[in-house]
């Protein structure tokens, strides 16, 4: 029988996925600005910080679950 | 070796009233050092003004222009009397990450009390000047443009819940961007220790320490970057005050 402490690691590691899909969001944003930059670069500076403010908002999500798993591990 | 020990608050002077802790603390310090640092750089860089900028004349009005084109594009013109605040908010955030980035220093955006403390103020601005400047009108940004009102039942709620949490995550994003950057820099030291401690397992305590520098070269895109972010989000949340109803 595991005590309570290891369950806390255990949700601590399942926490850390969700970094991971972050991971995967920030990628997406980033891999459609390049996209459509390179479809049309002239407009791709102006929408650079469209894609930035994306990025920090997905990235945020992750963070979340990433400070979920720090509290478990840490506590 | 402990990745959380750096985050932990010293006093430097110890002061209590009646029992409450207003110690001036490292944190203070730090806070004075950021502040300080923005006001010089900014004040010496711009003491002798020329039609041809110099070197330091050069770096005060690429911030100056980065900092006002962003304000532009996000919050309007009319967003530009916020401007002050936005170019205040950057450069003290700017400054604390960058000061925290010096090994042994103190981070201040790694206390989410800080960093709330902006987000808080942030957001009370935006609420108060939405409601000064629009009046009841400003409810309309709760109210999107357009849609059948059996889908505002569930939008309305949606779009308050998603208001009232912008202060929380504006202020988790750069306390723990900061924070898991400076933890991973600790680990990854804490590898060359244990490396070096390990007999003949020191002779790999090189790679940690090639990986610490290339993650000291992202820490400071990431600082930067945060501080972009959250002057960005700034410049977002008060175009929702100067704009409602979108």
């Amino acid at each position: 029988m595991a005590d309570a402490s290891s369950f806390q690691l255990i949700g601590a590691g399942l926490a850390a996925i969700g970094t991971g899909a972050a991971a995967i969001g920030v990628g997406l944003i980033f891999g459609n600005f390049v996209n459509g930059a390179l479809r049309n670069p002239s407009a791709a500076a102006g929408q650079f910080t469209n894609a930035i403010i994306g990025a920090a908002l997905a990235e945020g999500l992750g963070i979340f679950a990433f400070l979920i798993a720090i509290l478990l591990y840490l506590k | 070796m402990n990745p959380i020990e750096q985050f932990e608050l010293q006093r430097i002077a110890p002061y209590f009233i009646n029992g409450v802790d207003v110690s001036f603390t490292n944190s203070a310090l730090y806070m004075l050092l950021a502040a300080s640092a923005a006001i010089i750089v900014t004040l010496f860089t711009t003491s002798k003004r020329a039609l041809v900028p110099g070197r330091g004349q050069a770096l005060a009005e690429v911030l100056y222009e980065f900092v006002a084109n962003t304000v532009r594009q996000t919050a309007g013109k009319e967003g530009m009397r916020f401007f002050p605040f936005v170019f205040t908010l950057f450069t003290f955030i700017l400054m604390s990450n960058l000061i925290g980035l010096v090994p042994y220093t103190f981070s201040l955006s790694s206390q989410i009390v800080i960093t709330f403390a902006f987000a808080a103020f942030v957001i009370l601005l935006v609420i108060l000047y939405g409601l000064y400047r629009n009046g009841f009108g400003f409810l309309k940004l709760f109210v999107p443009h357009g849609v059948p009102a059996p889908v505002l039942v569930v939008l309305i709620p949606i779009e308050i819940i998603s208001f009232l949490s912008r202060p929380v995550s504006l202020s988790v994003r750069l306390f723990a961007n900061i924070l898991a950057g400076h933890i991973t820099l600790a680990v990854f030291g804490g590898f060359v220790v244990m490396l070096l401690g390990a007999g003949a397992w020191a002779a790999l305590a090189p790679i940690p320490i090639l990986a610490v520098v290339a993650m000291y070269a992202l820490e400071l895109l990431v600082n930067c970057l945060q501080a972009f972010v959250f002057a960005v989000l700034t410049c977002v949340y008060l175009n929702d005050a100067i704009h409602p109803g979108h």
